[in-house]
């Protein structure tokens, strides 16, 4: 007869598990509001100081610029949401607790990313809204494709942050590592992002096809960026 | 579910961060049924054992078998296995419940909700306020807590690492009491503490590091009387 412990319960799948790191994360924000708060703040004080220096006379600044600023925001106010993405599993050691149990660190790691993408896009919401009223941006005939974009382009810069984010879990400074670290791999991201986004709300002449290109230079950059983060999570977090 | 027959075995592990000998040719069993106290002074390699039986420190060398089992990293055993360290693993902002859930569904327990509130009240935390985050929660209500996390998914397996520290005398006594009960459960209960009277209290297995060796490994069914243990601990462990 063997001699082994009983066997556990059977374990939720992959996406139930990653799903359930994902709503803990989401339940905690919605009970303090801190991060949310946090982002968008920045985000909207970034947007409002570049709308004071480009706009000028009322003038409309080149579509270049508008997408940079918007870019520019969405990195910014990102870092401030990743630098807090592992801070509630470090307080009391909750990541001990959770690498325990029978979760696959894949699924923690997706769980993070779908959590920190949710609290971006509602940035994004706003920043969007925000940047339409203040720069004039002509984003209403191609509001799907600027989505599209933005989503596609939190989605790395979270995948990527994620991971650093993790890894300095312990680390001493980890707010300016993080952006030290973080902000020369997502350049890729802000490129193309902010290239797809001039393209779309050119005034004159959008350029679909080139925003096409950058979009799906982004799906690419995902791709990339995703599996190297499922690939790599273990071996950061389960590191002794 | 709770207890099993199978024993934990250490062979002859080891462990080196980076150059530095954390545990050198360790080898022990823990039987269930037992209290086992690892007990040694600081550096000793207390910490790392546990580690190594919760599999979040991989050894560096020898081995650990739980029954026929090899129980390691990505072992499906690890589900098996309960921690309650001296911070508590656990989620501020959520309420003592929303904690207790989120464990019993990522460890697949059907009907998490109400072993959840069956352990609440288990562990005396039945009348805490349904809203207060466990953050407001004083020391001694977060180390219930853990324990109850620890439980949810009834593990064969409970682990503790310095339970007691800064537990008023009221607590201390309720962990002993706890340890009591883990143990007629039938786990294996191994409890890594400085506290020498807690060990004398809960323990019927004392096992003792020295700079990553164990010097010493009893067992008293009857258990070890506390001026006993202060005297075997202070000849084995002085420099």
């Amino acid at each position: 007869m063997p001699d082994s412990p009983a066997a556990a319960p059977r374990a939720p799948g992959f996406l139930s598990q990653a799903l359930r790191i994902a709503g803990k994360d989401l339940a905690i924000e919605w009970r303090s509001r801190e991060v949310i708060a946090t982002m968008t703040f920045l985000a909207v004080v970034v947007v409002l100081i570049f709308s004071f220096a480009f706009v000028v006379e009322g003038a409309r600044p080149p579509s270049p610029v508008v997408a940079g600023i918007l870019w520019i925001a969405l990195v910014m106010s990102g870092t401030v949401g990743l630098s807090r993405a592992f801070d509630r599993e470090r307080e009391g050691e909750a990541i001990r607790s959770l690498l325990l149990t029978p979760a696959p660190r894949a699924a923690i790691y997706l769980g993070k990313l779908c959590a920190t993408c949710a609290l971006m896009a509602i940035t994004e919401t706003v920043l969007t809204g925000l940047s339409a009223v203040l720069f004039s941006a002509n984003l209403g005939a191609v509001i799907g494709q600027v989505a599209l974009l933005l989503a596609l382009g939190t989605i790395g810069f979270a995948a990527a942050g994620c991971i650093f984010s993790a890894a300095l879990l312990r680390a001493r400074g980890r707010d300016a590592l993080l952006a030290t670290l973080l902000y020369p791999i997502i350049v890729p991201i802000v490129i193309a992002g902010a290239r797809g986004t001039t393209q779309l709300i050119d005034p004159i002449s959008p350029d679909f096809d080139g925003a096409r290109f950058w979009t799906e230079f982004l799906v690419a950059v995902d791709i990339l960026f995703v599996t190297a983060g499922l690939w790599a999570f273990e071996p950061i977090v389960g590191g002794d | 579910m709770t207890g099993s027959t199978a024993a934990l075995r250490l062979a002859n592990v080891g462990k080196i961060y980076d150059g530095r000998r954390a545990l050198a040719g360790v080898s022990a069993a823990f039987e269930p049924g037992r209290v086992a106290a690892v007990l040694g002074p600081n550096g000793a390699g207390k910490s790392t054992l546990l580690g190594i039986l919760s599999t979040l420190v991989a050894p560096t060398s020898g081995e650990v078998r739980w029954g026929d089992d090899r129980l390691g990293h990505g072992s499906p055993l690890r589900a098996r296995i309960g921690y309650v360290g001296h911070d508590p693993g656990l989620y501020g902002d959520l309420t003592a419940l929303q904690n207790l859930t989120l464990f019993a569904a990522l460890y697949g327990i059907a009907d998490g909700r109400r072993r959840s509130e069956a352990l609440l009240i288990r562990v005396g935390l039945g009348d805490v306020p349904p809203d207060a985050p466990a953050r407001t929660f004083s020391r001694g209500m977060m180390q219930r807590l853990a324990l109850a996390r620890a439980l949810t998914h009834d593990p064969a397996l409970l682990l503790f690492d310095e339970p007691a520290s800064a537990l008023d005398p009221a607590g201390a006594d309720w962990l002993t009491r706890e340890l009591t009960a883990e143990r007629a459960a039938g786990r294996v209960v191994v409890l890594v503490t400085h506290d020498l009277d807690a060990a004398a209290a809960a323990a019927d297995q004392v096992v003792i590091l020295r700079r990553g060796r164990v010097v010493f490994d009893e067992t008293a069914a009857s258990g070890f009387g506390a001026a006993t243990l202060r005297a075997t601990y202070e000849t084995k462990t002085r420099a």
